[in-house]
């Protein structure tokens, strides 16, 4: 579940592609496959990355992932290591996950909150069975998270505390992504993927490749995994899944990314969860551990825990299905269709290509949040109606290894 | 469409031989005698991508230069058309509601959005020729 970022987003493609930009980009160890492979680049999060590949548009790039498999370069995302003793008790103190609870080599999506029980960023958060937690945050936090990781870890050490913040710069990170994952990658690997459940971690050889951390989650509702590598031999782990005959693999942009993770109705941080919003209002109660909601030991702990006992959330995060003509966009008031209200407003939204119907994710009053109420999305020049229904808009496929 | 300018030359308008003439916004005109035909730039679709829905003005509604008189959209993005020049719009190119691809096949030829009677051919004047949009177009590719 590892997530897109950016305020501003490619969404309006073209603005994003005129902005002029005082400092250069970055780029990953993946650049070379990018410009090999006719991918159209955007700066996104501080990073060239693809929208899409050559002519194969983000719409055939969405129904060939649902289908097939798809590969998506996601090293822009931070990938960190926490050492040291007291490394579970850190982590903890800042995010709402139950990491003491969780078996080795497995992980959790979690956020990190802000005294306002507001997030500061999503991540997911990796309990390894050697001395370090792995951590993947995303690429547009990286100005934010990772003084807060270091300047936390700091205060801890002052304190006599033993915890480290080591980030693994210019590594890796391909995400594969689609029904076709497990046929393709089980050709080229040791690690037994019929074990390695959704949310599970471990390393191994991938296509000879020492040394790879290899995680069952993604950000398309698909099965899939992340496979962490060494930036020297990532270009040779994308060109062999490439080549496999077991599937039919294709690389995927940002482009496709974006819809498919809205279709499975995950959040784009900056977009559809900040600051503002709290894990309850974002529906996202269930990283809220059972443990920590007793604990209250971690940032805005009473505000989120209060939300969740007296379900007193003031808006709510929703689906919502449009229909045909324009879609919902980022940004789009919600209107009450009887005393003109606004009672909320679209976060995000895109034509899905899987179901053929307009869909959005928008943040509504808690009275307007019941699935099938129904609203206005207003336009400007033109109203549209708008229902509430539940996500993900497209049912998801994780791999739980029960069938 | 409305993509974000910086900044245009303000050079003298010459009118180029093919006769089409542009906006800042990536829309384009052709003109013949008092009708104008409109429709938006391949620079546009490309960076729309696939196109799968299109708005368009009725015909018989009257325009003002810089309305939006509907919109572009694609899976990654939406865009509003801004109207080129005032008048009253004669036709729709109802195919295009059909069959919204056309647009990124054809931008330039099938893809035209729809036809208006111009109010005043004086606001010509004031848009782009070929060679001045391809300037223009260049500078916000190079200011990237």
């Amino acid at each position: 579940m590892n997530r897109l970022v950016s305020r501003s987003t490619f969404l309006n493609a073209a603005r994003c592609f005129s902005r002029t930009s005082e400092v250069s980009a970055k780029q990953t160890c993946l650049i070379e496959t990018h410009k090999k492979h006719g991918g159209k680049l955007v700066e996104f999060a501080g990073y060239d990355m693809p929208t899409q590949y050559g002519d194969f548009s983000i719409k055939e790039s969405i129904i060939h992932t649902r289908k097939h498999v798809s590969l998506f370069d996601v090293s822009h995302m931070l990938q960190t290591h926490i050492t040291g003793k007291d490394r579970i008790a850190f982590i903890e103190s800042l995010t709402t996950a139950d990491v003491q609870g969780l078996q080795e080599n497995s992980g959790t999506l979690s956020v990190f909150t802000n005294e306002k029980g507001g997030i500061k960023d999503d991540l997911i958060i990796m309990k390894t069975d050697k001395d370090f937690l792995f951590l993947v945050t995303n690429a547009g936090c990286i100005d934010k998270d990772l003084p807060y990781l270091q300047e936390n870890a700091a205060t801890w050490r002052s304190k006599g505390k033993d915890v480290n913040i080591e980030t693994l710069d210019n590594r890796g990170l391909v995400a594969v992504q689609g029904p076709e994952m497990a046929r393709v990658l089980q050709e080229g690997t040791d690690i037994d993927l019929t074990k390695l459940t959704f949310m599970k971690t471990t390393v191994g050889k991938v296509y000879g490749i020492d040394g790879c951390r290899v995680t069952r989650c993604g950000y398309t509702g698909e099965d899939g995994v992340e496979i962490s590598v060494d930036p020297s031999k990532a270009a040779d782990l994308v060109d062999r899944l490439l080549a496999s005959q077991a599937g039919n693999v294709k690389l995927a942009g940002l482009g496709a990314r974006d819809a498919l993770r809205l279709e499975a109705g995950l959040c784009l941080y900056g977009s559809d969860i900040d600051e503002n919003t709290t894990p309850i209002e974002a529906g996202l109660a269930f990283v809220v551990a059972k443990r920590r909601r007793e604990t209250l030991d971690f940032p805005g702990a009473e505000k989120i825990v209060k939300q969740l006992k007296e379900k007193s959330w003031p808006k709510r995060r929703v689906g919502l299905l449009a229909p045909p003509g324009r879609c919902p966009r980022s940004h789009l008031p919600l209107i009450d269709p009887l005393d003109k209200c606004a009672i909320g407003f679209v976060t995000s939204g895109c034509p899905s290509p899987t179901l053929g119907k307009n869909i959005a994710i928008a943040y509504v009053d808690k009275s307007h949040a019941k699935e099938g109420t129904k609203f206005i999305v207003d336009f400007g020049a033109k109203q549209s109606p708008v229902e509430v229904v539940k996500m993900p808009f497209v049912p998801t496929h994780y791999y739980t290894g029960k069938k | 469409m409305s993509f974000v300018s910086r900044f245009i030359p303000r050079t003298a308008i010459r009118f180029a031989s093919s006769g089409r003439l542009f906006t800042k916004k990536h829309e384009w005109i052709v003109v013949d005698k008092t009708v104008g035909t409109v429709g938006i730039t391949d620079f546009a679709t490309e960076q729309l991508g696939d196109v799968v829905f299109i708005e368009l003005p009725e015909a018989g509604t009257e325009v003002e230069k810089g309305d939006s008189t509907g919109a572009v959209e694609s899976v990654k993005a939406a865009s509003d058309i801004y109207a080129p020049v005032s008048g009253k719009v004669l036709e729709k190119n109802s195919k295009l509601e059909e069959e919204p691809g056309i647009i990124n096949k054809s931008p330039l030829e099938k893809g035209w959005l729809y036809k208006v009677e111009l109010k005043s051919t004086d606001e010509l004047k004031e848009l782009l020729t070929e060679e001045q949009y391809n300037t223009f177009k260049e500078e916000e590719e190079s200011a990237h």
